[in-house]
């Protein structure tokens, strides 16, 4: 007693009385939302194998795919549009790949990274601060929109680089498909992925975050044309949320086609599937 | 639903990803509370003896008492000079499955004070205390924090606490430093970042992940990250729990300096002397339910039988001597000369049995009072060892 004492006044007497005095409130709330989702980022962008998945895959395989000849995207150009795309890889590839990068972040990244968060008991302390549920999603949304612009400025610039021409990006309605298939897509991808993150375990998230991911690339028309399979494979193929980001994407910017309202009603019948389970199955702890 | 009033979101309500964010935004998952708010009778003023180096925000007033099953009720010390009670819980009750975590159980912190929850592993601690902070729903009783209800008034309440988990609540990938710049950034005041990190000695690791931070430096940050908000009230789960003891003794003083600025405290703790040194109440939970409370000098002192010993000339007459001490004190001779009395040793005790010895011209040597510690009554009322 007599020990603490002296170390007490000790103390008492460096430290200013009143340093601790409750002065308790939260931050305004758009900038716990702008400081979260700046802090997701950089924790995301630091993240080396968030890193590969992301970043270094999609390009890779934009890259080896547009310059080595290993696909044959013959015919792919005039698939379903009004006939005037190209068959060259590197304007089928560029959509797929830029669908790849939002499944990646979206699906993929969100899902691991939200499985660990919970695990670890992130998303349990964040809920007794002054961040309000709402937020924190709204931020992660964000940190997921941000990082997919990021991937998307670069995946155009390393498509630009190997010969890509897109097509309907140019006209009002082809910019304004695209960003519908982009959103439609983030929306349907993230509630996957937080359905998985929020009803498994951690470790079992990352693993089939990732198998899905590999599957999904390969089945998805990312760079194997979906004609490529058996009809019948093919047309239930089609219908995932993958295949119709692709296809939608491709029926833009490869043969300029007008609004792909199927494939904007696939992924909107995904989001409405993934968003709604997750809500109803997430849990935070 | 208070979001919807103020317009968030109204429109995307109808659909899924409005739904996804309703329910995490409110937590409609868990079931809402049964009753409402009763009024807790006033019996927070259990008040507790001035102990040296520990500064007292609080006037200490006569009539302190502990309750024990069975025993007395406490005496209600007046009200004046108190301050309001933070933390109300009355007739908690919160069951999985069949079994109930918290069977009726009961808490008043008063402001300012530093109450420490102890119980042996699964007697209800940290249910309790996480009902306290909003994760879970009483499925009975009423809980007040602050005057406020956890889950309803979650959002004005989460501003003004500060929570330590027990483990774990950082990004695996975080640097420390840069985690407690981050929730000071979610607070309007926040303390100064350095200052803190430098006071819970973890200047010198600001720039390491989480991940391969020590277990003792992942508590203080944890311990860092619940105060950097300057709460009203913290809630601390075992915030020393694997700390070597000179960063117990830091993480200890600066629980003393929250507590002289004002700040009140509920700490689960597995260590006795922690409870000891820090609290000025404390309550002993077992099997869900308060089995004794007080400050720790009154468990001490009251309910455990305490022993004196002496040693004498051989072959005293204890039989004479007993008559002279109250009912229900033992003695006896326990090798030739060393004597042993037990019994409810107090201060008149020790007088009478001082004065026996001076009429039968016995010069008593080595006379010891054995006072009970937290750890003995704590193993007599739930006959378990704390750390089981």
């Amino acid at each position: 007693m007599t020990a603490d004492a002296v170390t007490s006044s000790a103390t008492g007497a460096v430290r200013s009385a009143g340093t601790y005095a409750p002065a308790p409130g939260a931050a305004p709330l758009l900038r716990m939302i702008a400081a979260q989702t700046a802090f997701e980022t950089k924790l995301l962008l630091r993240n080396g194998e968030q890193l590969l998945l992301t970043v270094i895959i999609p390009s890779l395989l934009l890259v080896l795919f547009s310059t080595v000849d290993i696909i044959d995207t013959s015919g792919t150009g005039t698939g379903g549009g009004p006939g005037s795309g190209s068959d060259k890889a590197v304007d089928f590839l560029a959509p797929g790949v830029l669908a790849l990068a939002v499944m990646s972040t979206a699906f993929t990244g969100q899902a691991i990274a939200t499985g660990f968060e919970r695990r670890y008991g992130v998303l349990k302390r964040l809920a007794v601060s002054p961040l309000p549920r709402w937020a924190l999603m709204t931020a992660k949304t964000l940190c997921v929109l941000v990082t997919e612009v990021l991937q998307i400025m670069l995946l155009t610039v390393i498509a630009l680089l190997l010969g890509w021409s897109p097509q309907g990006a140019a006209t009002p309605s082809g910019a304004l498909a695209v960003l519908l298939l982009l959103v439609l897509g983030t929306a349907a991808f993230s509630g996957l992925g937080l359905l998985m993150a929020g009803t498994l375990r951690a470790e079992a998230t990352l693993a089939a975050a990732n198998l899905v991911f590999l599957l999904l690339l390969v089945g998805g028309g990312v760079i194997v044309p979906l004609d490529r399979f058996p009809d019948a494979a093919g047309s239930v193929l089609a219908l995932l949320p993958i295949s119709a980001l692709s296809d939608g994407l491709r029926d833009v910017l490869q043969q300029g086609a007008a609004t792909p309202w199927g494939d904007l009603g696939v992924l909107a019948g995904w989001a409405a599937l993934g968003l709604g389970a997750a809500a109803v199955f997430f849990r935070w702890e | 639903m208070r979001f919807i009033t103020k317009g968030y979101l109204t429109t995307t309500l109808a659909t899924p990803a409005g739904l996804l964010f309703f329910r995490l935004a409110t937590g409609c998952r868990a079931m809402r509370t049964g009753s409402g708010h009763r009024t807790f009778p006033a019996c927070g003023q259990i008040l507790s003896a001035p102990r040296p180096g520990v500064r007292r925000a609080l006037p200490r007033l006569p009539g302190m008492h502990s309750v024990f099953p069975g025993g007395s009720l406490p005496d209600r010390a007046p009200a004046a000079g108190t301050r309001d009670p933070v933390v109300e819980v009355h007739g908690l009750v919160k069951r999985y499955g069949d079994r109930a975590a918290v069977d009726g159980l009961d808490l008043v912190v008063r402001a300012g004070t530093v109450t420490a929850v102890l119980g042996p592993n699964g007697a209800g601690k940290t249910t309790t205390v996480e009902t306290c902070e909003g994760y879970r729903r009483a499925d009975s009783g009423t809980v007040r924090v602050l005057g406020l209800d956890p889950v309803a008034d979650a959002a004005r309440l989460r501003p003004r606490i500060g929570v330590m988990l027990q483990s774990g609540g950082v990004y695996s990938g975080a640097r420390a430093e840069e985690m407690l710049r981050h929730m000071a950034r979610l607070h309007a005041r926040p303390l100064d970042v350095d200052a803190l990190m430098e006071r819970l000695g973890l200047g010198d690791c600001g720039r390491t992940a989480y991940r391969r931070l020590s277990g003792g430096q992942q508590q203080r940050l944890a311990l860092a990250l619940a105060v950097v908000g300057r709460p009203e009230l913290v809630f601390l789960d075992e915030p020393t729990a694997g700390l070597d003891p000179q960063a117990r003794r830091s993480t200890w003083e600066l629980l003393r300096e929250l507590r002289a600025d004002g700040v009140t405290a509920v700490l689960t703790t597995h260590f006795m002397d922690e409870a000891e040194e820090l609290a000025d109440d404390v309550v002993i939970i077992d099997a869900g339910r308060v089995i004794a409370h007080g400050s720790p000098e009154e468990l001490c002192r009251g309910g455990a039988e305490n022993t004196l010993r002496f040693t004498g000339r051989p072959g005293l007459d204890l039989g004479s001597l007993l008559k002279a001490l109250p009912d229900g004190t033992a003695a006896a001779e326990l090798s030739p000369g060393a004597y042993r009395i037990s019994g409810s040793v107090d201060p008149q005790l020790l007088a009478t049995v001082a004065s026996w010895c001076a009429q039968h011209g016995v010069m008593a040597d080595g006379i010891s009072v054995e006072r009970h510690t937290l750890e003995d009554v704590f193993l007599e009322l739930t006959g378990k060892e704390l750390r089981s």
